[in-house]
């Protein structure tokens, strides 16, 4: 008989009930909007994996004209500020040690002279690497900008000095992580993170909502199906996920200037598997929570993993085995590789496939015990 | 559902349209509602009573198919209540005690959703007539939470009706109503009976009661009495007399002393003294006689009865 079975008109019943009261509560539609675009100047601006300005010291044993050329170019780079120039060499490393620089550019005697023999002279540079991220592009930066700015000064009869490897040999002392975090890398992160976090919350309050208002019990006299309500309170947050997505996309093109190399289209694809799956967490935690707080609860112990263990503020391959496999439990573990590989790559639908068999497996999983849990009786 | 499977199944029980026996229901070791027989005819209005507590909105959820029952058996509109809760739902109306629509939705958009899940044919047309005949269509835009108590309850009344079921079971459903809105909702409670719809009906109110054509009384998960409003009085065997005059309050206190009085209720500036033994009742009120007071032998009121059936049930939550 057609009251047992799912049915079309009760669905959309659902549906259209959502989608006016989502435009009704302007608070939480505001943040549906909003979220993504204060996350994105978050973490797009405020946090800069590619530091800049760094405080530095020279300790300088030369005087010579290619010293000051390269004092000048480091300068000119951006990456280097030079708070201090000393000939002490005790002084600078205290000031290394105490955090005051960054870097201590260590320039031996007679730089300049045994640059002019073609002795390549060494140039040290000392790095506080505690924050190795905050390293690594300013010595990068160095690297180039010392060859480039001296092999200008290098004319007439002083040209042949220009050959590789170089008029000078930069050394370093530091380490820094390989896996450099960088705007590319952060901003299509951002999509999964931000996606995760509405999804999971806002339908984790939706059915929370319905049983501390009483409507649920007035939903289950009715002849409507259990996978009746889920979906048609899925359905609209797909749309707003949607939303959510193509923000992100423009203001990364637009803003960030990254990259989209993959194909889109492919991507707002995927990205349905993931949404679906993140909304299914939601649903389940507020088959679970007892009132609105709990669903947020537990929306927010879901939430901190995803962001910490996924590989979006830390490199995924650096973290111990037991945290590696958490995160790959998590959906944004996967989701984050296939947008990467997507965006930054230009991966294709082979490439990505292992990524998405996981996606399906959580979400079939996490949505069979949604159903489960959703009970139909009051007892 | 096919319309003959509807017509063969209605036709069993053209009498009797909720007949249940033995119904129990417990939630963890409380039993709620302990072996309840009940039988309720086509077109009648049957008022439920009972303290807080008793299991009247247990009893409603399990005849509306929301709760399981443990034990007994039975049918609601000629469906098994155990087993064809998804047939039940589609033909009953079911009122809860607390307003449960959504206050975020206007009135139109309640209706509307509600005729959406039953699959209400011509919908458009029914939720404008809904909104008619209960004189809500100036309000169609209004959000449902801005709605007072009264004309929430008349929102309430118009959704259940929406999908035209053949039961209506409303709980506590003047609770917070003040007495025109009452008055006027019973008026169209008796107009839906006179039409062939079935109401079940909880309350606390005497004068709701007595609008009833049958009654239950239902307490500690049992039914204690029930009949028609002069067969539960008469269930009572109560004795009554009134009592006017001076300083009511110390004869009250004398006669609650006499162990062959059983209840001594005020009513403003009357007494009401009943007793299940009426010769008792003479030889306490003899002594007690004098010219301060008018003595009065009356009928003994449905609220008599109750407060006496309520003084002698154990308080549930204790």
């Amino acid at each position: 008989m057609s009251a047992h079975r799912f049915t079309l008109h009760r669905l959309w019943a659902i549906v259209i009930k959502e989608f006016i009261q989502m435009k009704r509560d302007r608070l939480t539609f505001g943040m549906m909007v909003g979220i993504p675009l204060m996350q994105l100047m978050l973490f797009g601006f405020a946090i800069n994996s590619d530091p800049k300005h760094l405080p530095t010291a020279i300790l300088s044993a030369d005087e010579g004209p290619f010293t000051r050329t390269l004092i000048t170019a480091m300068q000119h780079s951006e990456y280097f500020e030079f708070v201090r120039t000393t000939n002490n060499e005790e002084e600078a490393q205290q000031m290394l040690q105490r955090g005051e620089v960054q870097f201590v550019v260590n320039i031996p005697v007679n730089f300049s002279r045994k640059l002019l023999r073609g002795e390549q002279p060494s140039l040290l540079l000392e790095a506080d690497a505690t924050d190795p991220s905050a390293v690594g592009p300013a010595v990068n930066a160095l690297r180039v900008i010392s060859s480039s700015a001296l092999n200008r000064d290098l004319t007439g009869p002083h040209a042949s000095l220009r050959s590789s490897p170089g008029p000078i040999e930069l050394r370093l002392h530091a380490h820094y992580n390989p896996e450099n975090i960088t705007q590319y890398n952060i901003v299509p992160g951002l999509l999964g993170v931000v996606l995760t976090m509405t999804m999971v919350v806002i339908t984790a309050l939706a059915i929370t909502r319905e049983r501390e208002r009483g409507t649920m019990e007035n939903l289950l006299s009715t002849p409507v199906r259990p996978f009746e309500v889920m979906l048609g309170k899925i359905i609209p947050y797909i749309v707003v996920g949607y939303i959510q997505l193509t923000l992100i996309l423009l203001a990364a093109h637009l803003i960030f200037e990254v990259p989209l190399i993959g194909s889109i289209p492919l991507l707002y694809a995927v990205s349905f598997l993931f949404i679906s799956a993140s909304l299914a967490v939601g649903i389940t935690f507020s088959t679970l929570a007892k009132n609105q707080l709990q669903a947020m609860q537990m929306a927010f112990f879901f939430f901190l993993p995803s962001i910490l263990l996924s590989g979006f503020m830390f490199p995924f391959r650096g973290m111990p085995e037991w945290a590696q496999w958490i995160g790959s439990v998590l959906p944004l573990t996967h989701f984050l590789q296939i947008v990467r590989g997507i965006l930054l790559k230009g991966n294709g639908l082979f490439e990505i496939a292992p990524e998405l068999g996981s996606l399906t497996l959580f979400f079939v999983i996490v949505m069979a015990i949604g159903v489960k849990r959703y009970r139909q009786t009051l007892d | 559902m096919s319309p003959s499977l509807n017509d063969s199944a209605m036709s069993q029980s053209e009498e009797l349209v909720i007949d249940v026996r033995g119904v129990v229901k417990s939630f963890g070791d409380k039993t709620v509602v302990d072996g309840i027989d009940l039988q309720v005819k086509r077109g009648e209005i049957y008022g439920f009573l009972g303290p807080n507590g008793s299991g009247k909105t247990t009893f409603i959820r399990i005849l509306c198919g929301l709760l399981t029952p443990d034990a007994g058996r039975g049918t609601c509109l000629g469906f098994d209540v155990l087993t064809q809760q998804n047939e039940i739902k589609r033909h009953v109306g079911y009122m809860t005690q607390k307003f449960s629509y959504y206050e975020d939705l206007t009135i139109a958009e309640n209706l509307d959703f509600i005729a959406r899940l039953y699959h209400v044919a011509d919908r458009k047309n029914i939720v404008e007539q809904s909104l008619e005949r209960l004189g809500l269509q100036n309000r169609r835009k209004q959000l449902a939470g801005e709605l007072s108590g009264g004309w929430k309850q008349r929102l309430a009344l118009a959704a259940c009706l929406i999908h035209s079921p053949q039961l209506l079971l409303l709980d506590e459903p003047t609770a917070g109503v003040d007495p025109k809105a009452r008055r006027d909702f019973w008026d169209e409670i008796h107009g839906l009976a006179a039409d062939g719809l079935t109401v079940l009906i909880t309350t606390h109110y005497m004068d709701e009661a007595e609008r009833c054509h049958r009654l239950a009384y239902l307490a500690y998960g049992h039914l204690l009495t029930r009949g028609t409003l002069s067969e539960v009085i008469a269930s009572g065997d109560l004795t009554t007399w009134s009592v006017q005059g001076k300083d009511l309050r110390q004869l009250a206190d004398k006669l609650r002393r006499d162990h062959g009085i059983n209840q001594v209720v005020a009513f403003g500036n009357i007494l009401h003294v009943s007793s299940r033994d009426s010769a008792k009742l003479d030889v306490a009120i003899a002594v007690l006689k004098s010219d301060q007071h008018t003595w009065t032998k009356i009928d003994s009121g449905l609220e008599d009865v109750f407060i006496g059936l309520m003084g002698e049930t154990k308080d549930n939550f204790s």
